[in-house]
């Protein structure tokens, strides 16, 4: 009988494209997505009859880069096959691959497990191979009247990562791409902004259970989605005691679930044989020239005993290559000084307003959070305050209205904290305990929240200014003087 | 410097031609205003290149082969393109969906193939010279059937770039010609490396032919005048072989006992190259349109099936199985090893003699309709196959008559070594003319 409660194993199949300037068997261009259909193409890429591809070096570069870091072993020769199938993407009705002699076997990339620590998920290999074209339905692709193929892609060059069924969650998945994705922008051969540049195929079972194979994820949150959705399924039917079948689904975005492949699909036999207009590729000497830079992991460890950041903090911040060098940025004036307070900032309160906005960090410059930082700092500002000019700040990036300095910000909405003058908060707190005589009963019949409650009708009179600590001394003070 | 035009207008009674141009243009050169004609599997810009296949019928490619390119450089005027065998699929060039074509020797034979077309334009005397393509004998076999000289160059030595693939592992563009010195003159124009064909070498070939062969060593396979040789063509190349020795070569016995295996691997290899090569042609971007009304698969099966020959469709449907999923072993690999074989029986003989010598073709040419069950006809490429396997150069010289009909010396040598099989050759066309 299957265990509905069984370990969840998956192991992933992750397709990246090389961010190389021209394309993997040809000197097209790769920066279609802003041109039209079909502009980025050549007899090569086309395909068209007679024409050969000659292989880009940069691509073979980039591919072992990736394997270095993943301390994968490069082999001796590998080789590359044609994949025989029949789709109207795929123009020369084969894709060039890499079959079974890949350019690098075994390595691994370390995660943050489930049950914290780190982690080791073990890498099966690491191949080349181009991209096909694109499809573009008009309407349904079951009942749409016809298609339209846009060869930009096809040749574009990417690199199959193929991972041991190491992962036992949904999320360790996320995780493990999160942490590839990381790696690969690292070392400059990826960017995982360009639409597209990543595509996910996950095998998952139920320990003892068949294993089922999701094609089709093409993004970093669906991942996790495609995969908690078939732990649902899969846990579901073993419940309700049928069996798993072997099979092929393909997700679906937009609805979230995954779907079964026609089975005409599953019936695929490539007849992979070795590509005879390229020759074998005898690279392993180079890995010993590859210097790698400084990768995430290395990173995290140097933010710790560089920055004093938390391990969490570090994590956040180095999670992403573009994120970690922000924060450099911002506290490269005064390290020591600013670290503490920037790291809090930058991981917690930067990331969140961000998303909120579904804002790209490359919008903010790091001077502005460098000038945020000191405001905090030097107590000019309240934390309160501090979020209320972040905000300013990032909306006015957004709308791409003009900037101003948070000094300016904090001046024009006067939210400087009130020091040594409290008169103001005094005023505040008078008004606020008279404006709530039941809070004022609730706070004397000892109920609780009663105080937090005037905390934060004087704060929303102070506007946020108020010292913290001014402010709570002032009030139990007027609260105890009513008592009396 | 203004392009310069010539007139042609053959008097194509052999059906030689699938396109004529008829004022082509041309520069300076060494082949300045020399008509060449180009077999129909090769690119050329502008120009309609069919495969003589009805399903790229109206393909014109917007793109040059590398040899054509450098043919122009040279000053050469594209005279038109050849008739072959389908995609080169054949020995006789009547798997042509155009036609066949004839030979100027006796019309009522087979030029040979698939370089039918392009061999029968030089036999006839419309053009002094023309390019084939060789997968398994396609220039040197029309060579001996129509009395030309044809060069099968080492593999890698002229670019493949812009040649419709058939069996890429096999297959190398070679010049065709009366003479020679104009097959050597032509091959200097071709040859060299080229950045777009990764399987190409760095070897250009600079030579002008000479007579001398004194104290040359020459390997006389047995299996090349053993069974299926018809006897007065072998009789015919063994007085050959006897004019050479008085020109001061020496001959040695040997024997290429893998030989056995070489048609299977031959046939192995170049069917499952070209099951993958064709399968582009879907009737989505080539070919007669495929009806859009039904799903691509069935649209994709309906042109296929019209479009493409008989030999087509039997060498792909060959090809398609013999890489399928279980059967990669017992056909694909296994005929890769037969093919080192092959190579490694080749480097043996050769550490003993300079070139091996024997006839290109086991007999002359065929009647019309003669060879009708396929088998027969791939018995016919036995003494051909064993260069293109083994990727080393061999060159076919017409070494006289047998029933009236041309008989074709053949000579291979070491890889890389064209330059002294054309001297064998040359040596031999100058001592009888």
């Amino acid at each position: 009988m299957a265990d509905a409660e069984g370990q969840v194993i998956v192991g992933l199949e992750v397709h990246c494209q090389l961010d190389t300037k021209s394309k993997l068997f040809c000197g097209c261009d790769t920066d279609y997505r802003s041109d039209g259909p079909n502009t980025h193409v050549c007899p090569i890429c086309l395909g068209l009859p007679g024409a050969m591809p000659s292989l880009n070096r940069k691509a073979i570069e980039y591919a072992m880069k990736v394997a270095k870091a993943l301390n994968c072993e490069v082999l001796e020769e590998s080789e590359f096959s044609r994949k025989n199938y029949f789709y109207p993407d795929l123009d020369k009705a084969y894709q060039i691959t890499q079959y079974d002699k890949p350019l690098a076997e075994g390595g691994y990339l370390e995660i943050e497990s489930d049950e914290g620590g780190e982690r080791k998920i073990r890498l099966t290999r690491i191949h080349v191979e181009e991209d096909p074209g694109r499809l573009v339905h008009m309407g349904n692709v079951e009942r749409g009247k016809y298609s339209l193929v846009d060869y930009n892609r096809a040749g574009i060059p990417l690199i199959e990562i193929v991972s041991e069924p190491d992962m036992r969650s949904p999320k360790e998945a996320r995780k493990f791409l999160n942490k590839l994705r990381a790696t690969l922008e690292y070392l400059s051969v990826f960017d995982s902004e360009k639409e597209g540049s990543l595509r996910v195929d996950a095998n998952i079972s139920i320990k003892g259970n068949e294993r089922v194979e999701v094609k089709n994820i093409t993004s970093y949150k669906g991942v996790e989605k495609a995969l908690l959705f078939e732990v649902t399924r899969q846990k579901n039917l073993i419940r309700r005691g049928q069996k798993i079948e072997r099979e092929t689904r393909h997700y679906l975005e937009a609805r979230g679930v995954t779907q079964s492949a026609r089975s005409k699909e599953m019936e695929n036999d490539y007849r992979y044989f070795p590509e005879p207009d390229l020759r074998p590729l005898r690279v392993r000497s180079w890995v010993d020239g590859i210097v790698l830079p400084e990768l995430p992991d290395a990173r995290r460890e140097r933010f710790i005993a560089e920055y004093g950041c938390s391990l969490n903090h570090a994590r956040t911040l180095t999670g992403e290559l573009k994120l970690a060098n922000f924060f450099e940025k911002v506290v490269a004036s005064d390290r020591k000084g600013l670290s503490p307070l920037a790291s809090t900032w930058i991981a917690d309160t930067l990331i969140g307003e961000l998303n909120y906005r579904d804002m790209n960090l490359d919008k903010v410059e790091p001077a502005a959070l460098t000038g945020l930082v000191l405001l905090l700092k030097a107590g000019t500002i309240t934390d309160k305050s501090g979020i209320e000019v972040l905000r300013v700040m990032l909306d006015q990036r957004l709308k791409n209205e003009s900037t101003e300095t948070p000094v300016r910000i904090v001046e024009r909405l006067n939210l400087a904290r009130t020091t040594g003058d409290t008169s103001a908060i005094a005023a505040a707190v008078e008004e606020a305990i008279n404006e709530n005589p039941k809070a004022l009963e609730d706070y004397r019949a000892g109920k609780a929240g009663a105080l937090n409650y005037l905390v934060g009708q004087v704060m929303k009179k102070t506007r946020g200014k108020a010292d913290p600590a001014d402010l709570n001394r002032m009030l139990t003070e007027a609260l105890k003087r009513r008592e009396a | 410097m203004p392009a310069r035009t010539i007139t042609f207008e053959p008097d194509d009674r052999y059906n030689a031609f699938l396109t004529v141009c008829n004022k082509p243009e041309h520069n300076g050169g060494t082949l300045a205003g020399v008509a060449v004609a180009i077999k129909d599997n090769i690119s050329t810009a502008g120009i309609e290149t069919t495969c003589a296949s009805r399903i790229l019928k109206g393909y014109v490619p917007p793109y040059d082969a590398h040899v054509v390119g450098l043919l122009k450089q040279a000053g050469a005027a594209i005279a038109g393109k050849t008739n072959m065998d389908e995609f080169g699929m054949g020995t006789t060039t009547e798997n042509s969906a155009f036609g066949p074509t004839l030979n100027p020797c006796d019309t009522g034979r087979v030029p040979g193939g698939s370089s039918g077309g392009s061999a029968a334009a030089v036999a006839a005397g419309m053009v002094r010279m023309a390019l084939g393509t060789d997968t398994g004998g396609s220039i040197r076999c029309p060579a001996a059937f129509c009395g030309i000289v044809g060069l099968k160059p080492s593999y890698g030595r002229v670019s493949r770039y812009g040649l419709i693939a058939y069996g890429n592992s096999l297959e190398q563009v070679g010049p065709m010609g009366k003479t020679v010195s104009d097959v050597s003159t032509l091959m200097r124009v071709i040859a060299g490396y080229d950045r777009h064909d990764t399987t190409s070498r760095d070897k250009p070939y600079n030579h002008t032919p000479s007579v001398d062969i004194k104290g040359l060593k020459i390997g006389i396979p047995q299996e090349y005048f053993g069974q299926g040789v018809d006897a007065q063509v072998a009789a015919v190349v063994k007085r050959a072989i006897g004019r050479l020795e008085e020109l001061g070569a020496t001959t040695v016995p040997c024997s290429i006992p893998s030989m056995e295996y070489a048609l299977a691997a031959y046939y192995v290899t170049c069917t499952c190259e070209a099951s993958s090569n064709l399968a582009r042609f879907d009737g989505v971007r080539y070919g007669p349109a495929a009806d859009t009304k039904k799903s691509w698969h069935d649209a994709y099966q309906e042109v296929r099936s019209a479009a493409f020959g008989t030999e087509v469709r039997r060498r792909i449907m060959l090809g398609t199985f013999a890489l399928s999923s279980g059967y990669y072993g017992k056909y694909y690999a296994k005929a890769q090893v037969a093919r080192e074989n092959i190579k490694a029986d080749f480097n043996r003989i050769f550490r003993d003699v300079d070139v091996i010598a024997g006839p290109t073709m086991p007999t002359i040419a065929f009647r019309l309709k003669e060879k009708s069950d396929p088998l027969s006809m791939y018995l016919a490429d036995i003494l051909t196959v064993p260069a293109n396997l083994a990727g080393i150069p061999a060159i076919s010289v017409p070494c006289g008559k047998s029933d009236g009909m041309p008989v074709g010396l053949q000579i291979m040598g070491r890889m890389f070594e064209d330059e002294r099989i054309v001297d064998v050759a040359y040596a031999y066309e100058q001592a009888v003319n």
